[in-house]
C-alpha cells in the first residue's frame, strides 16, 4: 500500500510543480502582454491573449486532476482541504491575469505616454506580488518551515503596488487631456491590475494560517 | 463446562477489543490516513501474535496477586471485571481492564481466605502511576526526534505524508502486539490455573503450552471486538485528538507501545537482570491511560494551553475507584454462585504445621519456639492462618513466606494407576521423568514441597536454580501440573 502512495505521491508532486509554474508563466505572460499593449504592437499583445487562455486551460485541467486524486486516494487529509483551497486562491490569480488582459483587449484605452512607466511599474510589482506567492506556495509543499524566507514579500510587493496604483490614480485624475469617462475607465483598469496584488495578499494571509496548521 | 465458564472472559476481551484498539490506530483511522479495514486485520493479527508469544509474563505477576484455583471463580473473576468496565463506562470514567481484573482478584482473595500478596499488589499499582509518566516521557522525547529529523531532512509534505501512514502503520501494529502481549493477562490470566488443555508440540518445534491456548482464545475474542465494534470507537477518538498532527500522534501511539512492550516483555526482564540492571515489573497496564499520559506529554511540550486537566482526576479516580467497585462485584457474585448456585468458587487451601513443616522451617534457621502451639491445629483458608503466623514475634516477610510454603497441606499420593494416566508431553513431562515418578510408587506426601525433595532426591533434573530463569520456570510449571495430577483428597 505504502509503495503505491509513494508512486502516486511522486506523480501529484510533479503536477502540483507543473500547476505552479504556469500560474508564475501566466505572470511573465501578463507582464509581457501589458508592454505590447502600452507598445500598442497588437499582434504581441493577441498572441500573449491566447498563451495566458491556454496556460489558464492547462492550469485548469492541472488543478482539477490534483484535487480528484488527493480526495481518491486519501493524501495528506489533515492538510488536503487547506491545499484544495490554496489551489483554487492560485487559480483565480491566473484567471485575473487572463480577465485585465482581455478588459484591455476589450475596452482597447487610451494610455497617455506619461503613464506608461507608471502603468509598466504597477504591473511589475504585481507580477512580483504573484511570483512571491508562487515561491511561498511551493515551500509550503516542499519545506514548510522556509515559507516565512518568502512569505514577507508578498506584502511587500503589495504595499509598492498600492503605492504606484495610488499614484497612477490621482495624476490619472489631474490630467487636463482626458474625459471624465477616459478618466473612470483607466482608474478602474489600474483597479483590477491592483486587485491581483490583493488577492495574492489574501492567499499569503491563508497560507500564512494553513503554516500554523501544519507546525507538526 | 469450561466453555460455558470461560466466557466471561471473552466477553472481556471482546469489550477490551472494542474500546482499547482505539488507542492504537483510533488517530489514524480518525484522521483517514489509514482505512479502518486495514487496520483492523493489521491490529487483530498482531494482537493474536503478542498474546500468544509474549501473553505469559504480565499474566504470571497477575497469578502471584491471587491464583483463582477453581474455574467458577475464575468465570465470577473475569465477569466482575467486565461488569465494571461497562459500569465504568458507561458512568464516562476512564476505565482499565487491568485494575478491574486487580480489584476482581482481590475480591476472589477475600472470599476464599486466600492471602492477597501486598508486595505484588504494591507493584501493580505503583506501575499504573507510573506508566503514564513514562509514556509522557518517551512522547516527548520521540516528538522531540521526529520534528527535529523533519527539519532536517526537509521532506516534501507528500512524503511526509506516506511516511507518516507508514509509521502509524508500523507503530499500529507494534503497539498491537504489545496490547496483546500485556493486556491478555487480564483476559485470560485468572483461567490459566483452571485450564484444562495440555500443552502440544507442532512438528516437535514449537511449543504450545495450554497457557498460550487459552491465549490464543483470547486474542482471538479481542480481534472479534476490534472487528465488530471498534471502528465507532475509532472514530471518535480519532475526532477527539485531531488537534494532534499526525506526526505528534505517530510520537505518542509509539509512547504507548513502547511502555505496553517494557511492562509485558520478558526477553527484556531477562536481559536486564542477565546483566544485572533493575528490572521493570511485568504489569498488564492500562492502555488508555498509556494514551493520555502521552497526550499531556505531547501537550506539555506545546505549552500546556491544550491539556485537559479534568483527565488527570479521572485517571487518578480510576486506579482507586475501579478496583474497588470490580472487588466489591467480585465478592457479592461468589457469594451468590458459592451459596445459592452452589458451584465451586474456590478449592480450599488449607494449612497444617506438621512435624515435617516444623522441621522444615526449624532447619532453614527459622526460630520455631512460638510454631509449637500452632502444631497439628487445621486452618482451613490462609487468611486464618496468616492470623496466628503474624501473633508470632520476630518473622520476617520471607520467613512467613517460607512457613506457609511448609505448612500448605495437598495430599498426593503417587499411584501406578496415575503414573500410568499421565499424557506424555504434556507440560513437559517425558517419558524419562515418569521413571523418576515410578520410583515413588505408593508413597503420599501431605505437602508439596515433600514431593518435590523426594524427586530432587532421584534426580538433579528437579534441582531448581537460584534466580529467576526459564528452567526453573519450566520446572515450577511441570512441579505444579504433578501436584495437581497426584492431589489426593482426604
Amino acid at each position: 500500500m505504502e509503495f503505491n502512495i509513494l508512486r502516486k505521491k511522486l506523480i501529484i508532486g510533479r503536477q502540483i510543480d507543473d500547476f505552479l509554474d504556469k500560474v508564475s508563466e501566466s505572470g511573465l505572460m501578463f507582464k509581457q502582454g501589458m508592454d505590447a499593449y502600452l507598445k500598442a504592437n497588437k499582434v504581441s499583445f493577441k498572441r500573449k491573449i491566447e498563451e495566458i487562455a491556454d496556460t489558464e486551460h492547462q492550469g485548469d485541467a492541472l488543478r482539477r486532476s490534483v484535487e480528484e486524486q488527493l480526495y481518491m486516494k486519501t493524501l495528506i487529509p489533515e492538510s488536503r482541504g487547506d491545499v484544495l483551497k490554496l489551489f483554487e486562491s492560485m487559480d483565480s490569480l491566473l484567471d485575473r491575469f487572463k480577465g485585465v488582459l482581455w478588459q484591455f483587449e476589450i475596452e482597447q484605452p487610451e494610455i497617455l505616454p506619461e503613464f506608461n512607466e507608471d502603468f509598466k511599474e504597477l504591473v511589475l510589482c504585481v507580477v512580483e506580488t504573484v511570483e512571491a506567492i508562487v515561491r511561498s506556495s511551493r515551500a509550503f509543499f516542499v519545506n514548510v518551515f522556509s515559507v516565512s524566507d518568502h512569505i514577507h514579500k508578498v506584502s511587500y510587493w503589495e504595499t509598492q503596488s498600492d503605492k504606484i496604483s495610488t499614484k497612477l490614480q490621482k495624476n490619472i485624475f489631474k490630467c487636463q487631456e482626458l474625459r471624465l469617462s477616459q478618466k473612470l475607465q483607466l482608474r478602474d483598469l489600474v483597479r483590477h491590475v491592483d486587485k491581483i496584488a490583493d488577492r495574492a495578499e489574501d492567499v499569503a494571509d491563508k497560507l500564512s494560517i494553513y503554516i500554523i496548521k501544519r507546525s507538526l | 463446562m469450561f466453555a460455558f465458564f470461560i466466557s466471561s472472559g471473552l466477553f472481556l476481551g471482546w469489550s477490551l477489543g472494542a474500546n482499547d484498539a482505539s488507542n492504537v490506530f483510533g488517530t489514524a483511522v480518525g484522521a483517514r490516513m489509514i482505512r479502518f479495514k486495514t487496520a483492523a486485520i493489521y491490529c487483530s493479527i498482531f494482537i493474536i501474535l503478542g498474546s500468544v508469544i509474549s501473553g505469559a509474563g504480565a499474566s504470571h505477576t497477575l497469578g502471584k496477586l491471587g491464583a483463582v484455583n477453581a474455574v467458577a471463580g475464575a468465570f465470577i473473576v473475569a465477569f466482575a471485571a467486565g461488569i465494571s468496565v461497562y459500569l465504568m463506562t458507561k458512568a464516562r470514567y476512564p476505565v482499565s481492564t487491568s485494575q478491574a481484573i486487580v480489584g476482581a482478584i482481590i475480591g476472589w482473595n477475600l472470599f476464599s481466605g486466600s492471602l492477597t500478596d501486598y508486595n505484588s499488589l504494591a507493584k501493580i499499582v505503583g506501575t499504573w502511576v507510573v506508566c503514564p509518566i513514562i509514556s509522557a516521557i518517551i512522547a516527548i522525547g520521540l516528538y522531540k526526534v521526529v520534528v527535529f529529523s523533519i527539519r532536517v531532512l526537509k521532506p516534501h509534505m507528500l512524503t511526509l505524508d506516506a511516511m507518516t501512514r507508514f509509521g502509524l502503520l508500523l507503530v499500529g501494529a507494534f503497539g498491537s502486539y504489545s496490547l496483546g502481549a500485556n493486556n491478555i493477562a487480564n483476559v485470560m490470566g485468572v483461567f490459566v490455573p483452571v485450564s484444562p488443555f495440555s500443552d502440544i508440540s507442532l512438528f516437535g518445534l514449537v511449543k504450545f503450552s495450554s497457557a498460550q491456548q487459552l491465549f490464543l482464545i483470547g486474542g482471538i475474542a479481542i480481534a472479534v471486538g476490534v472487528f465488530t465494534y471498534s471502528k465507532r470507537v475509532m472514530e471518535t477518538v480519532g475526532e477527539g485528538i485531531v488537534s494532534l498532527s499526525p506526526v505528534a500522534a505517530f510520537a505518542v501511539v509509539s509512547a504507548h507501545s513502547i511502555v505496553l512492550f517494557l511492562f509485558a516483555s520478558q526477553g527484556l526482564e531477562g536481559f536486564l537482570s542477565n546483566h544485572g540492571l533493575p528490572t521493570i515489573p511485568l504489569v498488564p497496564v492500562s492502555s488508555s491511560q498509556a494514551i493520555v499520559g502521552a497526550v499531556i506529554g505531547v501537550g506539555l511540550l506545546k505549552g500546556g494551553s491544550s491539556i485537559r486537566w479534568r483527565l488527570f482526576g479521572g485517571i487518578s479516580s480510576g486506579w482507586v475507584v475501579t478496583p474497588i467497585i470490580a472487588a466489591a462485584v467480585s465478592f457479592i457474585s461468589l457469594f451468590f454462585l458459592q451459596n445459592v448456585f452452589e458451584q465451586e468458587t474456590f478449592r480450599p487451601v488449607r494449612y497444617q504445621i506438621t512435624g515435617a513443616a516444623l522441621e522444615r522451617i526449624d532447619q532453614a534457621g527459622i526460630a520455631v519456639g512460638g510454631m509449637k502451639k500452632l502444631q497439628h491445629r487445621n486452618y482451613s483458608t490462609a487468611s486464618r492462618f496468616n492470623d496466628r503466623v503474624a501473633g508470632i514475634k520476630g518473622l520476617k516477610r520471607e520467613d512467613r513466606k517460607f512457613i506457609f510454603s511448609s505448612a500448605e497441606i495437598n495430599h498426593t499420593r503417587i499411584t501406578p494407576d496415575r503414573i500410568d494416566a499421565l499424557p506424555i508431553g504434556t507440560h513437559g513431562v517425558t517419558e524419562k521423568q515418569k521413571t523418576h515418578l515410578k520410583k515413588l510408587e505408593g508413597r503420599t506426601f501431605s505437602h508439596n514441597w515433600q514431593l518435590h525433595n523426594a524427586l530432587v532426591d532421584i534426580s538433579p533434573y528437579w534441582q531448581l536454580s537460584t534466580g529467576a530463569n526459564e528452567r526453573n520456570q519450566e520446572v515450577t510449571r511441570e512441579l505444579a501440573h504433578l501436584y495437581k495430577w497426584f492431589r489426593h483428597d482426604q
